[in-house]
């Protein structure tokens, strides 16, 4: 399958990885809107890790052994016919062991605070909006 | 001390409507123009800061930020212009030499733009370059006065041994640009693209960096008087030797890296100490005649085996023509003529803008001088300093250069937006920088794929523009003046650059 792999060499540590995340997930898709009026209801599911000259985006992994999955006690946390592990928000109870197992530390509480939300790889699009809009290619998205 | 007479020359302004405090523009700017306030939730702008290299404008998601020239005007003065007074203002403060960088910006005539070109009408037909082949291989060296044969087993052979050639797919190469003035990723950028389009880079004179050598069959090396770098392998690991007398931005002077950009890369690279100042010193210390410079042309052949072209590189000034004629006699396979619009990372203002001349003229006065002497074929001539456009490069062809160099244009492809503070280290495009955190700007698969876009869009244009002539092959065109025109020139312009005005036949 598809992944997103983060170059660090390259990654201006800019975060509008973190705002077309959130504008992808949002009901206006309005860059404006997005971030001043969803904000509250949105999560981002990629976050820009920085230490002093080092930074790189990071997201769900989709990871082949995906500890997530092991972890789930609903049963929530599900990988999909692509490959992509994927969290059925339905299902999902807030145990948060999801969190606690995850390798990359890649999962969060929602907005609501009631679920977990993570990377779907931006499902309906052929590339993910993190990818898309970096403006270094410091996010590729390609098999591996 | 407080510059308070200097104002800002940019107003930042930011749309509160579109603006949603993503702090990107907080993030991109190397001159802390943009400051997040947590108390209030509010980005601000300091316009004092602003260089207006458009790095915030051009990331911003919302578009929310316009970057505006201050509309502080002065009383209106035709002989104490806003840049004037400025400049005193700066120089009043600190009591500096006013530097600059890039090329001069004052607006003296642009011949370019001044001069048009001819197309095929009735009586001869036009090519269509789509259709039929179009041949803009161009060879650089020093051409046999005569060409001997002779018949041997049936065959033709020929008798006459050719000196080394450089072989361009297109007659555009990328000018000297050292690593130390602009970053690793851009000097890889460069080499890259200009392996892919078949045509040269140019290290400058600053070494050739270990990570470059892969794409060493497609560079020019550069002996400036730093002689920084210089060693053996790295004379004979190019496609060619260049010796950079004079630089178009700056000619009769030396260069100066900061101690600042020599980081340990550099260092290496230049084979200097690290943080130390690299000075170029104005002349080649063992150059002082025409005879010294052949001496160091041949002291290069010996050492590279008479297998590669040697360049030499002047600056465009009153007696070039004169000066070419010595450097040909002495031995330069290649004569470069950097004009003084050309770019530099830093120069003093005053000499970038006010010594030289511009290229269109020296190249018609060299072009013209060499054939006058019957020396025309013994070097090819790389015109330098300015090139915007491929049809200014089938303008200078026309004119009489074999080739051109372009390097401001490659910048502007890679992202430069000619804010002119190369000298500053700050360079918020990741090019004119060693900051670590500002190079990793540049991607160089990126800035490779657009300098090859941009060699790609030029070869096809230049093309087109052939064709449009009833040409197909741009040896054809070379010193072809017939197909130039001027348009408002002086009798004396026309002169010099050996063509007619526009409106007369042939």
């Amino acid at each position: 399958m598809k992944r997103i792999f983060a170059r660090e060499e390259y990654c201006l540590a800019c975060r509008l990885c973190e705002i077309h995340c959130i504008v992808k997930h949002s009901k206006s898709k309005r860059v404006v809107s997005a971030m001043r009026d969803e904000k509250d209801t949105l999560v981002q599911s990629v976050r820009v890790e920085e230490q002093g000259r080092s930074s790189f985006a990071v997201q769900c992994r989709h990871c082949k052994d995906a500890p997530c999955i092991d972890a789930c006690i609903a049963g929530a946390m599900a990988r999909d016919p692509g490959g992509a592990v994927a969290c059925n928000s339905d299902r999902c109870v807030g145990c948060w062991s999801c969190i606690m197992v995850c390798p990359a530390g890649a999962i969060t509480k929602s907005a609501t605070g009631k679920v977990a939300s993570k990377c779907d790889l931006c499902a309906d699009s052929a590339v993910p909006a993190c990818v898309e809009n970096c403006p270094n290619e410091a996010l590729i998205y390609e098999e591996g | 001390m407080r510059k308070w007479l200097v104002q800002p020359e940019f107003s930042v302004e930011r749309n509160a409507l579109l603006c949603t405090q993503c702090q990107v523009c907080v993030r991109q700017c190397a001159n802390d123009v943009h400051v997040f306030d947590e108390r209030d939730n509010a980005v601000f702008s300091d316009s004092s800061h602003c260089v207006g290299c458009h790095r915030c404008t051009t990331l911003c998601p919302t578009g929310a930020i316009s970057v505006k020239r201050t509309a502080l005007e002065f009383r209106e003065n035709a002989n104490w212009s806003a840049s004037v007074i400025r400049n005193l203002y700066r120089q009043a403060e600190d009591g500096g030499v006013l530097l600059s960088g890039m090329g001069n910006d004052r607006g003296w005539r642009n011949y370019w733009d001044r001069l048009v070109l001819n197309a095929s009408q009735v009586t001869n037909p036009s090519i269509d370059p789509l259709r039929e082949p179009m041949e803009l291989t161009t060879y650089l060296g020093r051409k046999p006065d005569r060409v001997e044969f002779e018949r041997r087993d049936g065959k033709m052979i020929m008798k006459t041994r050719l000196d080394p050639q450089l072989k361009l797919d297109l007659p555009v190469m990328f000018s000297a640009m050292s690593y130390g003035s602009i970053s690793l990723n851009a000097s890889v950028a460069l080499a890259r693209a200009a392996a892919a389009a078949g045509t040269f880079a140019n290290t400058g004179e600053g070494g050739m960096h270990k990570s470059v050598l892969p794409n060493a069959p497609s560079m020019i090396v550069q002996v400036a008087s730093g002689r920084f770098g210089v060693t053996p392998e790295y004379l004979k690991c190019g496609a060619a030797v260049e010796i950079k007398i004079g630089q178009g931005a700056k000619p009769g002077i030396g260069g100066h890296l900061p101690g600042e950009k020599v980081d340990a890369q550099v260092s290496e690279t230049r084979m200097i100490p690290e943080g130390s100042d690299a000075i170029s010193p104005a002349p080649h210390h063992d150059i002082y005649s025409i005879e010294d410079l052949k001496q160091l042309i041949f002291a290069i052949k010996e050492a590279t085996e008479y297998m590669k072209p040697v360049l030499v590189k002047i600056a465009a000034v009153h007696n070039v023509a004169a000066i070419a004629s010595g450097c040909v006699h002495a031995g330069a396979d290649i004569v470069a003529i950097d004009g003084f619009r050309g770019g530099t990372g830093a120069a003093p203002t005053m000499i970038r803008d006010n010594v030289g001349i511009p290229i269109e003229l020296a190249l018609a006065a060299v072009d013209t001088r060499l054939r006058e002497e019957g020396i025309r074929n013994r070097a090819s001539i790389v015109a330098a300093g300015g090139f915007r456009s491929s049809a200014d490069v089938v303008k200078a062809i026309a004119l009489g250069a074999d080739a051109v160099y372009i390097a401001t244009a490659a910048l502007i492809a890679m992202g430069c937006h000619l804010c002119q503070k190369c000298y500053t280290g700050k360079c918020n495009w990741g090019i004119a920088t060693q900051d670590p955190l500002l190079t990793k700007r540049l991607n160089p698969e990126v800035a490779t794929r657009r300098l090859e876009n941009l060699l790609r869009g030029w070869s096809h244009e230049i093309k087109e523009m052939l064709g449009g002539m009833g040409i197909n092959a741009i040896e054809s065109l070379r010193g072809n003046r017939e197909h130039l025109r001027g348009i408002g020139l002086s009798d004396a312009e026309l002169r010099v650059l050996g063509i007619k005005h526009a409106g007369v036949g042939a």
